[in-house]
């Protein structure tokens, strides 16, 4: 840990950043008084245009996380890193909106797992809720230690004083507006981040010397790591084999692990963006929020991935004034956006930068206690333990459950500061839930004949695949119990732990998708197709636009558009 | 009805921006090295005001349409 920082704020740097602050706080403060009902702090009353429910269905998933891993891996990868966007994110957004929003909001389950419950049964709900319940909890500590951490490297701040001032903000905004406090304080921080990024790409290329000159140096990195001098350079072109581009992936691997997958399952069930559209003020904007939401995310990799290209050209560019910190016989990745904000910009500017990274911080924290209080007090709390209470108590409880949600999280982040393997191992259990989920979801909502048990077995059996095939795997040159082959033997190697995770995640849906096949055949449908109305796509009426609606307000239209335009993307980079 | 989100977001960029804009215009030229002599304060700035004061546009607009109303 260096004992100085590696910047100096001045005063107007923490002018800007107080601004911000009393803006999010006194944003919370003026929506208390619409917090009437449990629906309203929940789901925000189900009242949100969909310009703004768009951004913050992004925005919830933009977290420091993102914003940071993707800079990290633009430097580590190139532009391949695009493919978590351009194959992964858009073509999963695409399908949420048009085909499985209908059900999801016109369900009225005022959760994903209470769609499952809906849908199948009470335990299949169960297993939903407390897994994303302690997930969320977790994913928060993170963005929180995360926070603190990255503040007292780049200013020398206090980690305690970090976690203190980070937790007690987003608990007052989200104690007071619930989850119009935390869409609105998205909606801003994608903003912020849009502001604060252009700017720095802008600088960066100059630097460089533009777009050519990136070109022209990344051959370098390329040929130092090895590869041909496009693999930096070029999405596709090198993805015939694992060993041929730097992420050590193959384009079966990636497309089928990554692109199905790993990013339909997330984008189509996990709660923290579901409820984002959950919250829209109609069927049409739930499903035009994660289309508008599929725009400026299509173009996003220009603003976080870029700027790890940039990084890692000028840092083998000799002379440049620009180095990313080593660490061991590579690079401390993770610094590339911290380290590219305090070097390239002046006072002022540097003031927005960071507030753009805390507020993404923050955000991220705040998306996953708005999920854990709705999850918690919805599909725990009301279901298993006080069922039949008023409106009121359960109000009431969302903001205990805030208050609870945000004092665990404060704990994990400690957790991870003590014991930073705690926190790897935490995140592959939950990698082995999520995985098969998607396919539960998928025979749920199109086949009607999945039953309840066939969901349960084939989810747990997917969790189990998962875990079996991780623990008898391990990437070449690792030999860390974390990074697989706990089972005592190494069937197989991958090239990479990317690669690695990509084929677990295939291998456990396949296994759901099949043990919930035979599950569901073995038993007998509980569920009538009066029940199952609105839940299941042969039972349910087609949603038809209503008439008159203008052309850019089409779902389909929108996903075609969309759909065009990233296959246009992906060519371009070739 | 609930809060137009496009008035204290416009207010923020607004004010921002200006604050920006403002520290580029007073401060010393030598602080601009870093960002290759490029006043990105003075700049920026301006398009961060220029963006608040849209937003702030749209909101007056849609309030003075629901007043009509």
């Amino acid at each position: 840990m260096p004992h100085t920082s590696l910047v100096h704020l001045s005063h107007v740097d923490y002018v800007i950043l107080i601004v911000y602050f009393a803006f999010v706080l006194g944003i919370g403060w003026a929506l208390k008084r619409f917090m009437k009902t449990s629906t309203d702090f929940f789901l925000s009353g189900r009242a949100i245009p969909a310009w703004i429910t768009g951004l913050a269905f992004i925005s919830a998933n933009l977290g420091a996380q993102e914003v940071i891993g993707m800079g990290a891996s633009g430097a580590k990868y190139g532009i391949m890193t695009s493919h978590f966007y351009w194959v992964g994110a858009i073509p999963a957004m695409v399908f949420i909106g048009i085909f499985m929003m209908p059900f999801y909001y016109g369900s009225k389950a005022r959760s994903v797992p209470e769609y499952l419950k809906l849908r199948f049964d009470e335990k299949t709900r169960g297993f939903n809720a407390i897994s994303f319940a302690v997930m969320t909890v977790f994913s928060s500590g993170i963005s929180m230690y995360a926070l603190a951490k990255m503040l007292q490297l780049l200013l020398q701040w206090n980690y305690n004083f970090s976690i203190f001032i980070s937790a007690i903000i987003v608990l007052i905004y989200i104690f007071l507006g619930g989850l119009t406090s935390a869409i609105y304080n998205e909606v801003i921080q994608f903003f912020l981040i849009v502001l604060g990024f252009v700017p720095l790409v802008f600088i960066g290329l100059h630097k460089i010397g533009g777009w050519d000159g990136l070109q022209a140096q990344l051959r370098v990195v390329a040929m130092n790591n090895h590869l041909a001098a496009g693999a930096f350079s070029h999405s596709w072109k090198y993805m015939g084999s694992a060993s041929q581009n730097p992420m050590g992936v193959d384009w079966f691997g990636m497309v089928m692990g990554l692109g199905f997958v790993l990013s339909f399952g997330y984008w189509c069930t996990d709660f923290l963006v579901v409820q984002r559209a959950m919250a829209a003020n109609s069927m049409s904007a739930a499903r035009r929020t994660p289309l508008i939401a599929a725009f400026p995310k299509m173009v996003f990799p220009f603003l976080v991935i870029l700027p790890g290209m940039i990084a890692i050209a000028l840092t083998s560019k000799i002379g440049s004034g620009f180095s990313l910190p080593p660490q061991g016989n590579s690079y401390d990745y993770n610094m590339v956006v911290p380290m590219m904000l305090v070097k390239f910009f002046p006072s002022g500017m540097l003031g927005l930068g960071l507030t753009a990274l805390m507020a993404s911080f923050m955000s991220g924290m705040a998306g996953n206690v708005t999920a854990f209080n709705t999850v918690w007090t919805y599909d725990i709390y009301q279901s298993y333990i006080f069922p039949g209470q008023s409106d009121k108590h359960y109000l009431w409880m969302g903001r205990a459950a805030t208050v609870g949600g945000i004092a665990l999280s404060i704990g994990a982040a400690y957790l991870a500061h003590s014991f930073n393997n705690i926190m790897d191992m935490l995140q592959l259990v939950f990698a082995f839930v999520n995985a098969p989920l998607f396919a539960t979801f998928l025979l749920g909502m199109f086949w009607k004949r999945t039953t309840g048990h066939g969901a349960f077995i084939g989810l747990i059996s997917g969790t189990l695949a998962a875990a079996v095939h991780h623990g008898l795997t391990r990437p070449i040159g690792e030999n860390a119990l974390i990074k697989g082959g706990w089972l005592g033997v190494v069937v197989h190697r991958y090239p990479s732990d990317m690669a690695q995770n990509f084929y677990t995640a295939i291998f456990a849906w396949t296994v759901c998708f099949v043990v919930t096949i035979v599950i569901s055949l073995l038993t007998t449908q509980r569920k009538t197709d009066e029940e199952l109305t609105g839940l299941v796509y042969s039972l349910t009426p087609k949603v038809k636009d209503e008439p008159g609606v203008p052309w850019y307000e089409r779902p389909v239209v929108l996903g075609v558009i969309v759909l065009v335009a990233v296959v246009i993307l992906n060519i371009i980079f070739w | 009805m609930q809060l137009d989100i496009r008035l204290p977001m416009g207010l923020l960029f607004t004010l921002e921006g200006l604050i920006i804009l403002l520290y580029g215009l007073i401060s010393k030229p030598s602080i601009y090295v870093k960002s290759d002599n490029f006043n990105i304060n003075l700049w920026w700035g301006l398009t961060i005001t220029v963006f608040g004061l849209f937003l702030l546009l749209m909101a007056w607009n849609k309030m003075r349409y629901e007043k009509m109303k």
